[in-house]
């Protein structure tokens, strides 16, 4: 058994990294993540001839000049300076033959590093189609390093990889391109004043990364001291006639290019490529753009419509479960948990899965093929309007049907700023969960006999121009205040188009699956426990007695006299029946008889209503009363204060709520709106509507004003981030508590203050 | 004839955010923000190599150009600092 070894994998981006990673180390992979930073990287493990390769694969750069924490892990990964990770014993720098000039640039860069170092030619396929011949041995020689030739995709040279990784373990590592005599004194000197074991790779970095991450860690080490030592030596270079940045990439592009020449034979004209065919229609101004719309179009029909059967089967195997676990148990604080806790709160988060993996199969396939950066090169001015950059539509747009996907979709967006500002901004998009909350409100209070017909659909349209508008808005305001910084370098590589390769894309797709379900999952599960120990506690009335087992009497109650209950309104019915002509009239209720009917009317109404003030004396009941001067302003009462509290872990439980607060039982979000629901969830949701209307018309103010606190609730809930899934994927992308927190009270102050103006206006007009 | 490519500066020089697409042009000198510069470099944006334009985007800005085999999409104001002779 030879001793492991451990491989990084560096590349630019789209130089096949990836499919490199998972043709050598197969399914067994892993994330590290890594304090105080955003990125993830993959890792895997082969073994080849007793030997344990571990393989780390580095997020794609295209230099090692880095500006950001995030960009430096991979740097002080390669130094050795991550206290998880050992440094590794060889470096791999894959490289794409049909674009060797630029890509032996990082290599060039990898070489200083102080490891062995082997270089995997990829696409050598693509490249002999363009009519390009390498001298591989040669290549090797002028760069000191071994050379093998991949096709990553078919698995095309990978023994060989294997073994040149093995053999350059443990051996002498390989310098560089010299740079002119003046930049290594320079560079001498300060590593002197520098005293202690900053690595000279960085001392190097430091004097030519203008504004970089290493500039900034040493002045914050050294003081300003330092500040001024770095621009004595760039000065002194200046003079020199060796100004940086140029100085470098002049050193290692001659070095680089004086290579490529004695080892690669060009075609003398340049053939036409496909990638050339391609961009002449995709990223034309008429022909690209109408395409682009129809992507998008299809992209997101997609993520509403096959997701939704999808959802439709989650939520009717939560149901299921949760019958039979509810025939299964004894009634009681443990069943209730199980039932409107835990397998509620599962649902809740599987729920999400479908439009999460259709959005991520479409990313996975846009940017597998190389369009995606032509999606953001046509979106880009659009965005900018609001400070952003074109690789921030798709989030945004995918946003419009669920924000979850949207704010896991963002992480295309390099820039952390742009990335956090878009995170931030896209649970503003009305999402589809806001439109059962609609759908209701405008059905109860808009959509009244008498206003005109257009009306209901002007309310909708305007709740979700309230995402749309406000967004960008806010976008601007976070990019102009909290997250302001040196402007972003917005030059973006416009890839080769490729075929996307099945496997990589299922792969995207349960990658993202898996790690919303897992970290995400246990945060939303969390919220909705909370939420429903809230509304269940404390669960006895004023006499002591338990509240579930008088609504279970209740509910028994109902069952056993059904048959009566329907005999007598049958009886009644026909009663009030004019008869035909010639025909005897009908048989009338005797007076006990009507007694009887209205005795079991009221007994049948008794489970909603005694839900009603189980959860209105609940501990969130309570509060929600303690807090009604809080809603005042908004023309709310406690009841609409507490259905919105209830509805944090996700937007549409308001619905439900309101059920059970207006003594109406719970009622399925899924029938509101939907033609195909059946008689008895369609009736519910008429009960709640009536419920609501008279429920207000019995109060002052909500009697006048039903219209603005309708319009109220909704600018609320347009504006609001009552949804905690998005709080527990902000969480998890951003790595913090800090931005969900942020997020949740901006947007709860937007809408608040939304609400309260809707309302005030809406007093005003009405009179 | 100058008027074409005058600028705030009174800089003379045409520079890559001036080409129509199709046009090909031998980058003379590369500035702007350090960081910028940097990255252009790095993709080998040099000075001597030559560049096209392929497309601009629908509303004018950002640009497409390629190099050798490179292709990069670049804003109009980060395209400006980097002065051309039109081939």
């Amino acid at each position: 058994m030879a001793d492991p070894i451990t491989v990084a994998l560096v590349g630019n981006p789209n130089a096949g990294k990836s499919t490199l990673f998972n043709a050598l180390s197969g399914l067994r992979q892993r994330i590290g993540n890594y304090p105080g930073v955003t990125v993830e990287m993959t890792k895997g493990e082969f073994s080849a001839d007793g030997t344990t390769v571990s393989l780390i694969d580095l997020p794609g750069t295209y230099s090692l000049a880095a500006r950001s924490p995030d960009e430096m892990v991979a740097v002080d990964l390669l130094l050795g300076r991550r206290p998880e990770e050992p440094r590794p014993s060889v470096v791999v720098s894959i490289v794409d033959a049909t674009n060797l000039d630029r890509h032996l640039y990082l290599t060039s860069q990898l070489l200083d590093l102080g490891v062995p170092v082997v270089v995997a030619v990829n696409m050598i396929d693509a490249a002999a189609a363009q009519g390009l011949t390498f001298n591989y041995a040669k290549l090797s020689e002028s760069l000191g390093v071994p050379v093998v030739p991949i096709q990553a995709n078919n698995g095309t040279g990978l023994a060989q990889l294997t073994t040149a990784i093995r053999t350059a373990a443990g051996q002498t590592a390989p310098h560089g391109p010299a740079f002119p005599v003046a930049f290594d004194q320079v560079a001498e000197q300060l590593q002197k004043e520098l005293s202690d074991e900053i690595p000279t790779f960085l001392v190097r970095r430091a004097i030519i990364d203008i504004g970089g991450y290493t500039e900034q860690w040493l002045i914050e080490r050294y003081g300003a001291r330092l500040k001024s030592a770095l621009i004595g030596a760039r000065d002194k270079l200046a003079t020199a006639g060796h100004a940086v940045p140029g100085v470098e990439a002049r050193t290692r592009f001659a070095w680089v290019r004086t290579a490529v020449a004695a080892a690669v034979t060009k075609p003398a004209v340049r053939p036409v490529t496909w990638t050339d065919r391609i961009d002449n229609v995709l990223t034309n101004r008429v022909w690209g753009t109408l395409v682009f719309l129809l992507v998008m179009f299809l992209m997101f029909q997609s993520i509403f419509l096959w997701a939704k059967p999808l959802m439709d089967l989650i939520g009717s195997g939560q149901d299921t479960v949760a019958k039979g676990v509810e025939g299964a148990m004894p009634s009681g604080p443990l069943r209730a948990l199980l039932v409107d806790g835990i397998i509620k709160g599962v649902g809740g988060v599987l729920v999400f899965l479908p439009q999460i993996m259709i959005l991520f199969g479409f990313i996975a396939v846009l940017e597998d093929c190389g369009y995606m950066a032509r999606a953001a090169f046509l979106m880009d001015r659009v965005m900018s309007r609001c400070g952003l950059s074109g690789k921030s539509f798709i989030p945004m747009l995918s946003s419009v049907a669920c924000a979850i996907p949207g704010v896991m979709a963002a992480r295309v967006i390099e820039n952390r700023r742009d990335r956090l500002a878009t995170i931030l901004v896209a649970p503003l998009m009305s999402c589809s969960a806001r439109l059962p909350v609609y759908i209701l409100l405008i059905g109860a209070f808009i959509a009244r006999p008498g206003s005109p017909g257009w009306l209901p659909g002007v309310v909708l349209f305007a709740m979700y121009m309230i995402g749309f508008t406000v967004a960008p808005l806010v976008a601007l305001a976070l990019k102009r205040t909290l997250l302001r910084g040196a402007p972003p370098v917005f030059v973006m590589e416009l890839p080769n188009y490729r075929r996307p390769k099945f496997t990589s894309v299922l792969r995207r797709m349960g990658g993202a699956g898996w790690a919303f379900t897992l970290r995400a999952g246990t945060i939303i599960l969390m919220a909705m426990i909370l939420v429903w120990a809230a509304l269940y506690f404390p669960f006895t009335d004023a006499n002591g007695e338990s509240y579930p087992e008088r609504v279970e009497k209740a509910e028994d109650a109902v069952k056993e006299n059904a048959e009566k209950l329907n005999a007598l309104k049958e009886k009644d019915e026909k009663s009030k029946e004019e008869p035909a002509e010639g025909e005897p009239a009908p048989p009338q209720l005797t007076d006990d008889e009507k007694a009887e009917l209205e005795k079991l009317e009221e007994a049948a109404a008794l489970p909603d209503k005694l839900n009603g003030e189980w959860k209105r004396g609940s501990a969130l009941g309570r509060v929600g009363l303690w807090m009604e001067p809080v809603f005042k302003p908004l023309g709310w009462d406690w009841k609409i204060g507490v259905a919105a509290m209830a509805s944090f872990p996700a937007r549409e439980v308001i619905v439900g709520t309101f059920g059970i607060l207006y003594d109406v039982g719970e009622v399925d979000t899924k029938a509101i709106g939907n033609k195909n629901a059946d008689a008895e969830a369609k009736e519910k949701v008429a009960g709640l509507t009536k419920a609501v209307q008279d429920d207000w018309s019995k109060d002052p103010v909500r009697g006048k004003y039903g219209v603005p606190v309708a319009l109220s609730i909704m600018v609320f809930f347009a504006l609001c981030c009552q949804c905690a899934a998005t709080l527990a994927v902000i969480k998890r992308e951003t790595g913090s508590w800090l931005w969900p927190s942020f997020t949740f009270v901006y947007m709860t102050a937007l809408a608040y203050v939304g609400a309260f103006l809707t309302f005030q206006i809406g007093r005003f007009i009405v009179g | 004839m100058f008027a074409d490519f005058g600028s705030p500066g009174g800089r003379l020089m045409p520079t890559l955010s001036d080409l129509s697409p199709g046009q090909t042009a031998e980058i003379l000198s590369v500035s702007g923000d350090p960081a910028l510069v940097q990255r252009l470099y790095e993709f080998g944006l040099l000075e001597g190599e030559r560049v096209e334009v392929v497309a601009l985007a629908p509303l004018g800005d950002p640009i497409e150009i390629r190099f050798g085999n490179s292709r990069l999409s670049l804003r109009k104001s980060e395209a400006a600092g980097i002065t051309v002779v039109i081939r």
